[in-house]
């Protein structure tokens, strides 16, 4: 049955062969077509053995090596501190409001909340006309949360006003033709950036609804999106099923970097907050991070006692700790210039969805299918 | 009928080749298979799909979110019952009657403590509930997957039953089991209340079909009886245990549920546990064509991109390296994980000073506010002085006292561009050209210039972003050399600041007014770090 498959992949070529096996000429222009094929894998072998080893060449040290000199991280004392329960369903997704305090969440059952997490009070709730809203997010303004999932569509909601009904001022700003799996505001109220199980990315204009650009390049569902945090912010990262992270030109919708090596779906991608690095989470139960100054990887994250996939991951400020929220309902807490794990965190009782370090870096907070949200300091 | 009745004996069969395959540990168990087989093999025949299982498994591996974690999962449980290195299994007596092949928790504990590296026996014990929610190995007599680190027993789940073996299994089977166990007289094989419910509600949805489910449970019971009993005790436990991970109590945590966003992909597969193992071979054709299958575009286009990366000058570990630790180093002070905020962290003492001071500073009375560790960071890069509202205003207050702030206000409008709605953008872009671009007043190159002019025919909100900032696609502009306002800045007029006897006397004053309030004590510099309060 096996070897069945195998021929199934050759036959255009053996098809051609056979048809034009009493014209000469065409026969032979069907030779030197493979061999084009073939002289053009060689070729692509070659280059790919050199970038190899120019890049053995740039690898004098490993990144825990030169971490040595540091002190090590004992003294993280991270607890949870806050619980936020919702209704029955699985929470998704959660993002923090820009003053430090309010959390948007969003569920399997529709529900986008929005939670004062300090004095754990759900404030408003918008229901969706769909089920697993997979993706949400506030404004750089803290008025608009945008929000979207398997009714392939982005939707923004106004909260400024707490006496109003979100929904009245509801706004479709874009659809995409498969489920739509996470968002963004670029530094503006005015944008909306999002990716899609229809391995595509788009930037829309939130108030015509218009596609601004749209980045075609991944093969995958692109699982998270990441914005550059550098002054300029013209570029974002995007991870996806097809085990690649991509860097994006968001003026000319061009891919122009493009990291590998995760060995299953990446579920997560976060920049480094000095900019000059990406990393990954992905099911095959590693965080990795890649360098855009040396093109490659730099550090892997993983333990052989760690055998679940990796959901969403985030910096501490400074860069030195990585979290990530696993399948495994735990919350891994990992030296990222070292490469170890420094905490380990209990307490969902269901895989963890998302997690987010909260804007001045004081706190995180979770959301797992035990359908709660937790706070973390 | 007939054959309806022989397919799912047929799959059943085809698991357990596979899992003969399989190195099994616990002898009473191998020769309690090995007489299933002998049960079911007369009709083993039927289906030439058999060896096809375990190679497609390997191969679907790749794909499901599960399988991955099942076949870590796996090869661990191959360490643990290996004879000599592996944990004891053995049978024990208990109230006058004989358990066998189990092994404690404490024994568990001990073997992952030794084996597998985790941190603490927490963890071990984690670990351990993790491979028992799962279905690997099991409590002997309890519906609850979990295990404590104590005397209690458990056993290993033989492969047949394993998870990766069969994702989902049907209701039908489901209510064949429950009807069987029925049918057999016995204190422990007694339904449980949500069991019972269970199979009432089975009993209304599969009406139809209920002759079929009584008929079937009625032949598996007679084989069940010809069994010994030792074995039948503990082929009873792990068909339990397999049905606690498929269909779990209430209340427990369903294992197998597969995220939403994966769930496109698994669609075909899930067909596949509804019985027809035939279903396997088309899934993963395209997977393999995909890669299988490089056309001359393909690889050219691998080629060029091959060649783009050879071409990038990158830069060396060591350096990197240090860049990291170089920021680590800064940002540590402003990393409430490695070092307290100086107001108190309002998720661990319940005081939300640094909020409202937070909210003043963005807004009026900043400058009473500002305290010395955020105007210390204005010196980290232009881009902190910038995102900071204070840091930006005592920066313009610079540069107007220069008379250089065009370049500033420049490079503001052009961000303000970019957040523009669309609608917007035509008229300011209009705007920015004649008040900074059209005259001399700015200083940038003509290149910069011309290219800017370029895009004022169609003018969209990064119209201006080669004269306002340098980037990765400029070299594909062919511009070199251009002056650039916010590298302008960013070498000269922030240089100028930060060396400034401004900026240094506004330092100063708020570390008098620091000291002299005294109450909140700055980390030094260099990194003095504080354990955080819990």
């Amino acid at each position: 049955m096996k070897d069945c498959k195998s021929y199934s992949v050759a036959p255009p070529l053996a098809d051609i062969a056979l048809r034009n096996i009493w014209n000469l000429d065409m026969a032979l222009d069907v030779n030197t077509r493979t061999e084009t094929v073939e002289l053009l894998s060689r070729e692509a072998d070659c280059l790919k053995h050199k970038l190899e080893e120019e890049r053995k060449k740039l690898n004098d040290v490993t990144l825990a090596n030169v971490a040595e000199r540091l002190e090590e991280v004992t003294f993280l004392n991270i607890k949870p501190r806050r619980l936020l329960k919702g209704n029955q369903a699985k929470m998704l997704c959660c993002d923090w409001s820009p003053d430090k305090r309010h959390i948007v969440s969003s569920s399997q059952d529709g529900k986008l909340l929005i939670w004062d997490a300090f004095t754990t009070t759900k404030e408003q709730t918008v229901t969706m006309p769909t089920t697993w809203v997979m993706a949400c997010a506030y404004s750089p303004s803290g008025n608009l949360v945008a929000c979207g999932g398997l009714d392939n569509k982005v939707t923004v909601f106004n909260i400024s006003n707490p006496e109003e009904d979100p929904s009245a001022k509801k706004k479709t700003v874009g659809t995409h033709t498969n489920f739509m799996s996470c968002c963004l505001f670029p530094n503006s109220d005015q944008q909306i950036l999002t990716g899609s199980g229809d391995a595509t990315a788009a930037l829309w204009d939130v108030e015509s609804g218009q596609m601004l650009q749209s980045f075609h390049g991944h093969t995958g569902d692109i699982m998270s999106i990441d914005l550059s945090p550098s002054e300029i912010g013209n570029t974002f990262i995007s991870g996806s099923c097809d085990k690649m992270l991509l860097l994006w030109d968001m003026r000319t919708g061009q891919s122009v970097q493009s990291f590998e090596g995760h060995l299953s779906d990446i579920n997560s991608v976060k920049y480094h907050p000095s900019g000059d690095a990406v990393a990954s989470g992905s099911d095959d139960s590693t965080c990795r991070m890649y360098d855009l100054r040396a093109d490659k990887e730099v550090a892997v994250y993983s333990k052989e006692s760690i055998l679940f996939g990796v959901n969403s991951i985030d910096f501490s400020v400074s860069g030195r700790i990585l979290f990530g929220g696993y399948t495994d309902y735990t919350i891994n807490a990992w030296d990222s210039l070292k490469c170890e794990r420094v905490s380990l965190l209990y307490g969902h009782e269901n895989r963890v969805t998302s997690i987010k370090l909260s804007p001045d870096g004081t706190a995180l907070a979770s959301a797992s299918w035990d359908a709660s949200l937790r706070v973390w300091a | 009928m007939l054959i309806v009745l022989l397919k799912p004996i047929g799959i059943l069969c085809s698991y357990i080749f596979k899992a003969m395959g399989q190195s099994l540990v616990i002898g009473s168990e191998r020769s309690a298979r090995r007489k299933k087989q002998k049960a079911d093999g007369n009709v083993a025949v039927d289906t030439p799909t058999v060896s096809l299982t375990a190679a497609s498994m390997t191969d679907l591996d790749n794909i499901t979110q599960h399988q991955i974690v099942y076949k870590k999962m796996e090869q661990l449980m191959d360490r643990m019952q290996d004879e000599n290195t592996g944990i004891p299994v053995r049978t024990v007596n208990k109230f006058r009657a004989k358990v066998p092949s189990v092994f404690t928790g404490t024994d568990l504990i001990l073997w992952i403590m030794k084996n597998v590296d985790v941190d603490d026996q927490v963890e071990a014990l984690y670990f351990a509930n993790l491979l028992s929610s799962h279905g690997y190995l099991f409590p002997i007599d309890d519906h609850f997957l979990n295990v404590k680190n104590d005397g209690s027993y458990y056993r290993f789940q033989t492969p047949y039953y394993w998870p990766s073996n069969i994702f989902d299994p049907e209701n039908t089977d489901y209510a064949v089991y429950l009807c069987k166990r029925t049918m057999q007289n016995k204190t422990r094989l007694e339904l449980a209340d949500y069991e019972a419910e269970n199979l009432a509600k089975l009993q209304k949805v599969l009406s139809r079909k209920w002759e079929f489910v009584f008929l079937q449970a009625e032949a598996q019971s007679k084989v069940d009886k010809k069994r010994d009993r030792m074995e039948r005790k503990i082929l009873d436990s792990q068909e339990r245990a397999f049905w606690d991970v498929h269909r779990p109590m209430p209340g427990t945590i369903i294992t197998t549920e597969i995220d939403y966003r994966k769930l496109k992909r698994y669609k075909e597969l899930s067909t596949l546990a509804n019985g027809d193992i035939n279903s396997l071979v088309p899934i993963q054709l395209p997977v393999k064509t995909n890669i299988g299958k490089p056309t001359i575009e393909s690889i050219k286009k691998d080629i060029t991109a091959m060649r783009l990366k050879l071409d990038r000058r990158n830069i060396k570990l060591s350096k990197i390296a240090d860049t990291y630790i170089t920021y680590f180093e800064q940002y540590a002070e402003y990393d409430p994980f490695f070092t307290p905020p100086e107001f108190s962290n309002p998720w661990l003492l319940d005081n939300v000073e640094v909020w409202d001071c937070d909210k003043h500073s963005s807004l009026f009375s900043y400058r009473k506010e500002v305290t010395v560790r955020r105007i210390k960071r204005w010196a980290f890069s232009l881009k902190e002085l910038l995102a900071d509202p204070a840091g930006k205003e005592h920066f313009t207050k610079f540069l107007e006292k220069e008379f250089s702030c065009e370049n500033l206000k420049f490079w503001e409008a052009v961000q303000n561009l970019k957040k523009l709605p669309q609608s917007d953008v035509p008229k300011a872009a209009e705007e920015i050209w004649t008040e900074y671009l059209s005259g001399d007043s700015l200083n940038i190159d003509s290149q910069s210039r011309e290219l800017s002019r370029k895009n004022m025919s169609a003018p969209d909100r990064w119209a201006f972003d080669i004269a306002a900032v340098c980037n990765r696609t400029f070299s594909l502009c062919k511009i070199k050399n251009g002056v650039h306002v916010y590298h302008l800045m960013k070498s000269d007029s922030y240089q100028r600041y930060i060396r400034s006897e401004m900026y240094k006397e506004y330092l100063n004053t708020s570390k008098k007014k620091t000291s002299m309030k005294g109450i909140r004590s700055i980390v030094s510099f260099s990194g003095k770090r504080d354990i955080c309060p819990s």
